[in-house]
């Protein structure tokens, strides 16, 4: 017979709609991070880390980056006779077949997936958070409790409260209530979004709860369970962890990277994080180069001057271009004499030479001044930008974009140029 | 393909110094990200031969690692795969590998329980790119026994230690002649070999009952007249590693960019095992200029015409010049070292100082203790 002890569905079907451009052809899970990493590889490690080897991803939008990248899973030693890591996208059925619809949807429609391999807990991840964490120690606090439901949490700022999901637990770290981004918290402990689960009592609860549409773990299984009066558990998390579903958390994040002892340090050999690694050459700086404060990814062609930045894989950096602030993603090509500042710029993009990025005052962007802010410029994947063109702040750029398609070479802060189709 | 391959790597010799205490040549880390070994393994996978054996004896313990997993390569197959053969007492023998051709001997049931027709017999000492099917294309249309690859020497290079190989115009080799004090040809044998499976076991065979157990000296030199063998002309990058010169040399040819392009640029690609390392991180202070840095570095003092291998770390002030750092060497405080090659693992205290003259590799090994960072 087949038996885990606790299984991890790793819910990465998420768009992540506030990454913008970054996340028009990839799903958030799939974005790169870090030079090397891309987000998934942070919860995927720290499940093999954990001891925790069986763990199904549940993908649904823009699966083809993560699919490839996920493979059979060897990097994260996931490739195995027993369980392993399998990919659960959702399938047509004889009748009522649908797309997820909500995250506890997701893992509803896998039922048989989980049941195949006996559990006695299901740990619950998303794939959308940059941190390191231990579950069997959470598992090791679900037992010692007798919980039924486990929910991770950490404290927060009280003024930041309001944002999150906020658990009310007693001294024993029992739950007594808990509220969904209210106005008022009477609590600092934010739910991560990690929830470790008995089996019987997730089973029990997706099946009564089956025709809850857009059925959603916070809003609808934890209440429902809390209900029913299964014991629930807030388990306090101090380490480092980030939410990385902005533009600005997501560069803030990246940025934390290159101090001089990182908060979250990618140089312990305890916990090694681990990715799929295409590109393996080293990286070559030039005679007349100059890095500060940065890091590089492998393969990558330095011949400018780059400072406080985050360059990944494969990348060429031309003659006397001049980054600053920025993060660059895989195997993107830039150009001579460029100056690039706190711009974010996407896979496989090529800059021509003379680009200028970020310049001018600030100014709010057009369509989506809720996405793109802080004065970040972001280009997306596959982009193309031509010889000789300004780009104000707050801007964004997606497509194979041409002279023609900028007046006067420059694109004043703000705006948004978007070429679908075209690639 | 229809060859299966045979690599060559036990060897060592004192032209690698210190060097080769640590390690068989094979497993030395070239190019910042790889090892030697992995030039031949590539090869071979992305020539599609299946199933490979890796003959090694001296200090195996790096190389080992090194091949723990053969997924690297795409040999993790349930089809053929990677083979790793050291010496082992057995009813019939007790010996060490006493010769390239004692090694193939004492393992000759892999070469009789495979089926494809024909062998590739390559040393895993070499920095080099090459598609064994035109070699193998070329052993056919000559209908030749044996098809050495050999290339033409610049006249700059010091090929003493190399065997010399003479052809007529039809590339027919008349003379062979094994590492001679005054070389009358500038054309050297590249330590690859292609031949049909069943005349390398006959042949291995023969030798045996003679008590004879140099592949080169006993089967090449000694049969160059009886049997067909045939020199081919590669004219690529290639270089062997095998000396201190050669192997400082080589690393240093990476930092030219048509070298670099070459080798990790065009198809097809040169694979390693991965070891999961954090992109290389520059701090304050850090001046890198001319160099080859691996992942997992950390940087914050000067480095200019060096490789620096992987998970490094260069502390303030240091200056490296001209040098080979090898994976994971602390660098204290303040340090200088110019045209050394720095072993691996090695732990170099602040303020310290390894200045060798240009024109000569010094290299050093220090085995202080480390204190955590």
């Amino acid at each position: 017979m087949i038996k885990k002890e606790m299984i991890a569905m790793l819910l990465a079907g998420g768009q992540g709609s506030r990454l913008g451009v970054l996340t028009s052809k990839v799903a958030k899970p799939a974005v790169a991070f870090g030079g090397k990493y891309r987000i998934i590889d942070f919860p995927l490690s720290n499940c093999i880390n954990s001891g925790v080897d069986t763990v199904g991803v549940l993908t649904q939008y823009q699966p083809l980056r993560l699919n490839t990248h996920i493979g059979i899973g060897i990097p994260w030693d996931l490739d195995r006779n027993i369980g392993g890591v399998t990919v659960l996208p959702p399938y047509e059925k004889s009748s009522n077949s649908e797309w997820y619809t909500g995250t506890a949807n997701a893992i509803y429609q896998n039922m048989e997936y989980m049941e195949s391999f006996h559990p006695d807990y299901v740990l619950i991840l998303s794939g959308d958070h940059i941190y390191k964490m231990d579950y069997e120690v959470m598992l090791d606090f679900h037992k010692a409790n007798g919980a039924e439901v486990t929910i991770a949490v950490m404290p927060v700022p009280m003024e930041e409260a309001s944002r999150f999901g906020i658990m009310i637990a007693d001294e024993n770290r029992k739950i007594t209530e808990f509220e969904e981004k209210p106005e008022h918290p009477r609590s600092n402990l934010a739910s991560m979004g990690i929830y470790i689960f008995n089996w019987k009592t997730l089973k029990n609860a997706l099946i009564a709860m089956a025709d809850q549409p857009a059925l959603d773990f916070g809003k609808h299984v934890i209440p429902y369970c809390h209900d029913q009066g299964a014991p629930l558990y807030a388990y306090e998390f101090t380490g480092y962890w980030k939410d990385v579903g902005t533009l600005n958390s997501y560069w803030e994040a990246n940025m934390e990277l290159i101090d001089i002892v990182p908060e979250f340090n990618l140089y312990e050999e305890y916990w090694k994080i681990y990715t799929s690694s295409e590109i393996q050459p080293p990286q070559y700086l030039s005679e007349n180069s100059v890095v500060e404060r940065s890091i590089i990814g492998e393969g990558t062609n330095i011949f400018g001057q780059v400072y406080n930045s985050v360059i990944g894989c494969g990348v060429t950096i031309g003659k006397d271009t001049v980054v600053r602030d920025s993060i660059i993603m895989n195997r993107t090509q830039i150009g001579d004499h460029c100056q690039l500042n706190k711009a974010i710029i996407a896979e496989d993009v090529e800059i021509g030479s003379n680009v200028r990025l970020g310049v001018g005052e600030e100014a709010e962007n057009e369509t989506a001044p809720h996405i793109y802010n802080h004065g970040i410029v972001t280009i997306g994947e596959k982009s193309v930008i031509p010889d000789g063109i300004a780009v104000g702040k707050n801007s964004v750029i997606f497509g194979v974009t041409r002279l023609a398609d900028y007046t006067d070479a420059s694109l004043a802060s703000g705006k948004t140029l978007i070429k679908a189709g075209e690639q | 393909m229809r060859a299966i391959g045979i690599i060559l790597a036990g060897g060592n010799n004192h032209r690698m110094k210190e060097l080769s205490q640590k390690r068989a040549i094979c497993a030395m880390p070239i190019a910042g990200s790889y090892r030697s070994i992995d030039f031949t393994l590539s090869n071979m996978s992305n020539s599609h031969i299946q199933k490979v054996a890796v003959f090694t004896q001296y200090n195996a313990r790096s190389l080992n690692e090194h091949l723990s997993s053969s997924k690297w390569w795409d040999f993790g197959r349930k089809q053929g795969g990677l083979f790793v053969f050291t010496p082992a007492v057995t009813a019939e023998n007790a010996n060490w590998y006493r010769g390239t051709a004692d090694a193939i001997y004492q393992n000759l049931s892999f070469l009789k329980s495979s089926h494809e027709p024909y062998v590739v017999i390559a040393s895993g000492d070499g920095v080099y790119k090459m598609d064994f099917n035109k070699v193998l294309e070329y052993h056919i249309e000559k209908k030749a026994d044996i098809t050495v690859v050999c290339r033409d020497m610049d006249p700059e290079v010091n090929i003493e230690r190399f065997g010399t190989i003479r052809m007529n115009e039809e590339s027919r080799i008349e003379e062979f002649e094994e590492k001679p004090l005054l070389a009358k040809s500038r054309t050297v044998s590249c330590g690859i070999y292609v031949m049909r499976r069943r005349q390398l076991i006959e042949m291995i065979e023969k030798c045996a009952e003679e008590d004879r157990y140099d592949f080169v000296r006993d089967i090449l030199i000694r049969y160059k007249d009886v049997k067909r063998i045939y020199g081919y002309k590669m004219k690529e990058y290639w270089r062997n590693i095998a000396s201190v010169e050669d192997y400082y040399g080589a690393n240093m040819d990476f930092l030219k960019p048509e070298v670099r392009d070459y080798f990790f640029k065009q198809y097809p690609d040169i694979y390693s095992k991965v070891d999961d390392l954090p992109p290389a991180k520059y701090n304050v202070g850090s001046q890198v200029r001319n160099s080859l840095m691996a992942s997992g570095c950390i940087v914050n003092g000067v480095v200019e015409n060096s490789v620096v291998f992987k998970k490094c770390y260069i502390g303030n002030n240091c200056v490296i010049r001209n040098s080979i750092i090898l994976n994971d060497v602390y660098i204290g405080d303040n340090t200088r070292i110019e045209n050394c090659i720095v072993e691996s693992r090695d732990t170099i205290r602040a303020n310290s100082t390894y200045i060798e003259e240009p024109g000569r590799i010094r290299i050093v090994v220090e085995r202080n203790d480390r204190y955590v960072i």
